[in-house]
């Protein structure tokens, strides 16, 4: 049987996949056992602690550490004349800044105290004296094109980028009406958990980095070209991480700060984000500023869109700060003419850096409020305003989507779970107003990200050993490809074990982003346990004497069809082939061009609104993904809580504060950055889908970490409205904004019945 | 300025940790959390905020749930310290555990061992908690993630009267 035959095979044992076994690696979560990086504790392991920046756009004019050395326990004081020949962020800016060179916001990293216990050297980086000298900052990028604006890295050259297709103002000409409004997204933090930092060991010539990462094979080699060395001298393990969210998608200072300090000391050295600095120094969702109009014609269909975009990416810019703002104005909705013009604005602020749906959450919010408002106004019903503008193909290269009706079954089955076309009571008493609401979304990445590269072994026993260095971010990548192997090979997962979280368990496979594991990796594996199943059919013919295509394999045994032929346990087998090692390698190494894998969506959000506290509650969100094939049903549910609940706080309380006159962020901390907490949550139904995507990939599954985030913004603006009549442009969509929209409505109307008395 | 003296003396504390008396050598600023981690090696509570504002570094101070980060270790001399290391007996899961993974209420697991505690002192401290009691003793153990609502579910599975019946 050659290995295009086993996809019958495939189809029969079709039940592994799917199934809602209980994460694989959950005992060592629920016991403690799971070691993160901050639990690395090596022999003579020291702690560095960062000195950060006071001051949001300085020139340093010098630093002092004669007081820091010389605290009992310190072994090092690392400044930027220690490590002159590293850069960082661009290439030509410093690891760390040299007297003369320039800190670009609050935060920034100015120095390293390494010393034996973290304690020591958190006091002794309280005394490293740091001079200034002051340069102007600009953190509110409103002022940007003030003609007095400070000149900021990056900024000298604002390029507006413009994508799109059509001649926008003509067919604005067309239109029967516009909706247009100016939309303000704040700066989010990600706020994992587990803060950024790693435990680096330099011993000879090598380094191992245990380092809390989306991306070990992207650390690995952006440290090695950093430091001038081979890739294979840098071996990065990240066994577990406490989430990431998109800002551990690329390679951050600490890490580089712990190899470095580990280098220096000669022993090992764990750098740890404290959380101040998580909020500061370590990525946020860029906060933007929106001007969006859109045309339509009087049956809904959309004519033109135009949006302007700009976007807050800080101080730097950070490699996979992607903030594709401009994505769905492209591709949401049917429409001939379209423009979008983004530019992206430096400020003295924390870099930004992409955030679950990077863009694509920020302008969902935009684009779905105002097709919310259109189907008001033209009195469509807002499912029917959607479907009527459907789609089908990716307009900007003209090839169908992947399952050009995926998303039109979502819309299907979102009404059917939340009861759209039931009546809907909107006053629950005097105070409390409730609405409902509803918001489509598009997503980009459910072809893959190749290249994703996986070896499949059969252990003597006849047990399976899956390797491969991608890494599971929590969102359950080891169990669900450990289902996709024992569902190609029929081989019972008991019997399989799969590795990663360690460049050096197997070739390479790309970061952990966009939702692009499950594509990437699941086709990957699945092509090494059929590769690995071919060998054992060919070792086992060798073997035994009996033509290859006489052998079958059911998980358990291989037969053959010749009489005297006895069945072979797998495990005798294996045993009797040694010391030849059975094994296979996969890959996925393209996406298809012929179509264009999309994984969209929808959401329905039911609130309520206290009139007189200005409180939005939601009581409950109902979203359908297509994400393709479900690999696990309980682990899919999982992210759909995940992301409906990171949802209602971008909606409702998520914002970073600062003040512009001190050029520094006011909450860097989850006391008053405000994430939501267990009751926060409401009713989540997952409106579950489960439509194999053969187009987007081998195995159907489209990946399903961003996709019930996306609309869920949108929805509970469009509910809020739909209870209380306002239209909220800005998020969060605070009490204070609620109450003042409310009072200012009020004093208006009161004013216009003094008018027309 | 002038290079601060360092505040901390090493000292010896005895906590009966998971149920067995032990001893660390600790700084007199360390907090309970650095004492069961660098002290005693359990690294289950976890340093996720350090200010008292996540609840990651739970564990249970004489059956009483606690942020770690915010007790002095020193305090906790002859007192009994409870960590997620000791839910388990002899490798048999607690039934919070079991529920925990049969109801998938985690995801990155960083914060799972604070809201095990959490639970575990609601537990204690309440034969037959309900579902608002459950609420409250998790409203301070954020989870990024967003695992909340399974974390709930776990909760009434593991704990409530409607679910031993």
């Amino acid at each position: 049987m050659r290995a295009a035959e086993l996809d019958d095979l495939t189809e029969a044992g079709v039940e592994r996949v799917g199934r809602p076994i209980p994460r694989v690696d959950a005992v060592d979560k629920v016991t403690g056992r799971a070691r993160y990086s901050a639990d690395i504790s090596l022999p003579g392991q020291l702690v560095g602690v960062i000195v950060r920046s006071e001051r949001p756009h300085a020139a340093i004019a010098s630093i002092d550490t004669n007081a820091a050395c010389a605290i009992e326990g310190v072994a090092a004081v690392m400044t930027g004349a220690d490590v002159s020949e590293y850069a960082w962020y661009e290439d030509d800016e410093p690891l760390l800044p040299r007297v003369g060179d320039i800190v670009r916001f609050v935060g920034d990293d100015v120095a390293v105290v390494v010393a034996e216990t973290e304690s020591i050297a958190r006091r002794a980086a309280s005394v490293v004296e740091v001079r200034y000298d002051d340069l102007e900052p600009l953190t509110d990028v409103e002022h940007v094109d003030d003609d007095d604006a400070p000149m900021l890295l990056g900024n000298d050259e604002i390029e507006t980028e413009e994508e799109g297709r059509g001649d926008v103002e003509t067919a604005f000409t067309r239109a029967d009406l516009l909706v247009e409004g100016v939309f303000h997204t704040p700066t989010a933090v990600h706020n994992a958990m587990e803060p950024h930092g790693a435990v680096a060991d330099w011993r000879g010539e090598q380094v191992d980095v245990y380092t809390s990462t989306q991306g070990i094979n992207d650390v690995r080699e952006h440290l090695a070209e950093r430091l001038g060395i081979d890739h294979s001298q840098v071996r990065v393990i990240c066994e577990y991480m406490g989430g990431g969210f998109g800002a551990k998608q690329v390679p951050w200072k600490p890490t580089m700060l712990a190899v470095v300090a580990s280098k220096l000391t000669g022993a090992p050295v764990k750098v740890m984000n404290d959380r101040r600095s998580e909020n500061l120094a370590a990525g946020k969702r860029n906060a933007t500023v929106q001007r969006v109009r859109i045309g339509a014609m009087k049956n809904g269909s959309i004519v033109a869109i135009d949006a302007e975009i700009d976007a807050e990416v800080g101080a730097y810019s950070v490699p996979g700060e992607a903030s594709a703002v401009h994505g769905p104005y492209l591709f949401l909705y049917q429409c001939d003419d379209v423009r979008v013009r983004t530019r992206r604005l430096r400020s003295n602020l924390g870099p930004a850096v992409a955030f679950r749906g990077p863009g694509y959450l920020e302008s969902t919010f935009v684009l779905e409020s105002l097709m919310d408002e259109l189907a008001v106004e033209l009195g469509i019903d807002p499912i029917d305003l959607r479907r009527r503008n459907h789609a089908g193909r990716n307009q900007q290269e003209d090839v169908a989507w992947s399952h050009p009706d995926g998303i039109l079954r979502s819309y299907e089955r979102v009404a059917e779970e939340s009861g759209w076309a039931n009546s809907f009571d909107r006053q629950a008493s005097e105070r409390i107003r409730r609405g409902r609401g509803f918001a489509a979304h598009d997503w980009v990445a459910a072809g893959a990200m190749p290249p994703g590269h996986a070896t499949v072994e059969f252990n003597f026993d006849g047990s399976v050993h899956v390797g491969l260095s991608a890494q599971d971010l929590g969102t359950g990548t080891r169990t669900v490809l450990s289902q996709v192997v024992a569902d190609a090979m029929g081989v019972d997962l008991s019997h399989i074990r799969l590795s990663l979280g360690d460049t050096s368990t197997g070739p390479p496979a790309p970061t952990s982003a966009g939702s692009a594991t499950v594509p990437t990796m699941a086709p990957a594996v699945r092509a090494a346990a059929l590769a690995a199943v071919d060998d054992l059919l060919d070792a086992a013919a060798e073997h035994l004497g009996v033509d290859r295509s006489t052998l079958s394999f059911d998980g358990s045994n291989v037969s053959s069809t010749v009489a005297d032929v006895p069945d072979q346990p797998l495990t005798d087998l294996c045993a009797d082939l040694s010391p030849r090692v059975v094994h296979g390698w996969g890959s996925k190494e393209a996406t298809p061009d012929d179509v264009s894998p999309r994984a969209q969506g929808s959401a329905e959000a039911e609130v309520e609104v206290d009139l007189d506290t200005g409180a939005v509650r939601v009581t409950r969100i109902v979203v359908g993904p297509d994400c393709g094939r479900i690999l696990n049903r309980r682990l899919a549910d999982s992210q759909v809580l995940g992301g409906v609940t990171q949802g209602i706080g971008f909606a409702l309380t998520e914002r970073q504060f600062v003040d512009h006159h001190l050029g520094t962020v006011m909450n860097p901390d989850l006391n008053e950055y405000l994430l939501p907490t267990a009751s926060d949550t409401c009713e989540i139904v997952h409106a579950v889908l489960d439509i194999p995507d053969l187009a987007a990939n081998e195995v159907g599954a489209k990946g399903i970490g961003e996709l019930p985030l996306l609309p869920v913004p949108a929805a509970i603006a469009n509910a809020v409205h739909d209870a209380i009549g306002i239209r909220f442009r800005d998020l969060p969509i605070t009490r204070k904004r609620v109450l003042d929209a409310l009072t200012a409505r009020d004093t208006s109307t009161r004013n216009d019945e003094q008018e027309s008395s | 300025m002038s290079a601060e003296r360092p505040s901390a003396t090493p000292t010896t504390v005895g906590i009966v940790v998971n149920g067995r008396r032990r001893h660390a050598t600790v700084e007199a600023g360390d907090s309970l959390l650095t004492t069961v981690r660098e002290g005693f090696g359990l690294t289950g509570a976890k340093p996720a905020c350090e200010v008292g504002t996540c609840g990651a570094c739970t564990v249970l101070l004489d059956d009483e749930a606690v942020y770690s980060c915010l007790v002095l270790g020193v305090e906790c001399e002859d007192r009994r310290v409870d960590t997620v290391e000791g839910l388990a007996d002899h490798g048999e899961l607690s039934r919070l555990q079991d529920a925990f993974i049969e109801c998938d209420a985690l995801q990155c697991g960083f914060c799972t061992s604070g809201q095990l505690m959490s639970l575990e002192g609601l537990r204690r401290a309440e034969p037959e908690p309900t579902s608002e009691d459950i609420e409250r003793a998790v409203q301070g153990n954020l989870c990024r993630c967003g695992a909340y609502r399974h974390i709930l579910d776990a909760a009434e599975v593991a704990l409530t009267v409607r679910s031993a019946s």
